[in-house]
């Protein structure tokens, strides 16, 4: 039985098979919408999310599955002091797959050595996002034609933020592609990340001022700096508009270097770029679905002649 | 010149580097056993010069090697069955360590998962790099103390 618990968890050429189906579901959708007839998906959502659960959801019933869970902690018997390892073993008899968010670094882990069916993380803390980097790997090979060659700016909450984490990991096996970190001092990467990039032979930099290197990027993946990540209520306040890209910075951006962002975003997009065609953030919500339906397929090893 | 008795049934720990017996005694809980313990600290060393032992009075399968080359893969480890030597054991790094650290990651599902092993893996063998299964907390030398189970 096989889980997606890191987007490690797939060599780059199961990576590219997935993407391969992805595409062709966005192609042919009709000949994918009974691949999943009697299947069900748990969404096991510890933490609050829109788009990630729905997407699930969406994902599953456009496969012509269905879908059960519940969104928050207080919903589920972790109020009454329920361990992961417990619901999931609960939750295997209910349905085919179980995607788990969980404010915890290493929920998904867990759940997955305790589970009787495929276990995705949907997000586990600050720790790992796995689809979101699935999804943000698509819209990149979708926008630029490859995975590979290319200098991709990461800005804003480098420490916490989870898709950057995992998307960098994940970058991390394709040729030549270097990294340029900007963030705020207290929002560093932490240095497992740039540990790995030494290890690998990848070269990076860290600078504070965006304005500084986006002349540079050929991609550009803006982060959210996360409320909820912060013991500390001032140093939130003091970092949450730390960056805000706008028209003036996008003027001096290259005319390819398309905008990623996971969503939602607060003040660090400026909404005057959004009609920018270099703007790709809402773009890849619509890859995520098609992302998290050959994820379900995959995982169930369900193939679709 | 101190004696210090035979043991007819357990293990050796020899060639540890001088200072580091208790450690290695707390590592292995051995504070929370009743097991029969010497341990010799700065005795002469032709290799070493100083060097630490500690032999332990019980089941060699009962005694976590694993924690012991953790802290130093140098140290030799001498099985003892009916008073002999029946086995000199080469220590290597552990890829895995099992109820040794204890996670030191307040976001870690270790911190809340009580049932959960603490496990850690060796991330970077060239750095003796460990990190936690779940989070991926980088284990701290400098910080020793904090993270003992």
């Amino acid at each position: 039985m096989r889980h997606c618990l890191t987007p490690l968890d797939f060599s780059t050429q199961e990576l590219d098979q997935l993407f391969d189906l992805a595409a062709d579901i966005e192609k042919y959708p009709e000949k994918y919408a009974h691949a999943c007839d009697g299947k069900k998906i748990a969404t096991l959502f510890y933490e609050p999310s829109t788009r990630t659960r729905l997407s699930f959801e969406a994902a599953m019933m456009n496969l012509g599955g269905k879908a059960l869970g519940f969104a928050g902690a207080s919903q589920s018997s972790a109020a009454k002091g329920e361990s992961v390892a417990d619901t999931i073993q609960v939750i295997s008899c209910f349905a085919d797959i179980a995607a788990i968010r969980h404010f915890k670094e290493g929920a998904a882990y867990v759940a997955a050595e305790h589970s009787g069916i495929p276990v995705i993380n949907a997000g586990d803390g600050g720790h790992e996002h796995p689809t979101q980097t699935l999804l943000d790997m698509m819209t990149i090979r979708q926008l630029k034609g490859r995975l590979n060659h290319f200098t991709i700016g990461i800005c804003g909450d480098l420490k916490f933020g989870r898709t950057v984490h995992s998307l960098v990991k994940t970058l991390a096996r394709y040729e030549d592609i270097h990294f340029v970190f900007i963030s705020p001092p207290e929002l560093r990467v932490p240095d497992y990340i740039t540990d790995l990039l030494e290890e690998r032979g990848y070269t990076y930099e860290e600078c504070i001022k965006l304005e500084d290197v986006i002349t540079k990027l050929d991609l550009l993946y803006m982060t959210r700096v996360q409320r909820e990540r912060f013991f500390n209520e001032e140093d939130y306040i003091r970092l949450k508009d730390f960056y805000v890209l706008n028209k003036r910075l996008m003027k001096r951006a290259k005319d390819d270097m398309y905008v990623l962002h996971p969503l939602p975003r607060v003040n660090e997009i400026s909404v005057e770029i959004d009609k920018d065609p270099r703007a790709a953030y809402f773009k890849q919500v619509q890859y995520g679905v098609y992302v998290r339906m050959a994820l379900i397929l995959t995982l169930l090893d369900i193939h679709v002649d | 010149m101190l004696n210090v008795g035979k043991i007819e049934e357990g293990i050796v720990l020899d060639h540890i580097e001088a200072g580091k017996a208790m450690l290695i005694y707390h590592y292995l809980h051995l504070d929370r056993e009743d097991f029969q313990v010497a341990i010799i600290k700065n005795a002469r060393s032709n290799d070493m010069g100083r060097k630490d032992i500690l032999k332990v009075e019980c089941n060699p399968d009962l005694i976590n090697l694993d924690a012991v080359a953790f802290i130093d893969p140098e140290i030799t480890v001498n099985v003892i069955k009916g008073g002999e030597i029946i086995e000199k054991k080469k220590m290597e790094m552990p890829r895995e360590i099992r109820g040794v650290l204890k996670c030191h990651n307040p976001r870690c599902i270790s911190s809340i998962e009580q049932e959960i092993p603490h496990i850690f893996f060796l991330s970077d063998a060239r750095r003796k790099i460990y990190r936690c299964r779940y989070c991926e907390e980088k284990y701290s030398e400098g910080e020793r103390e904090k993270w003992f189970r």
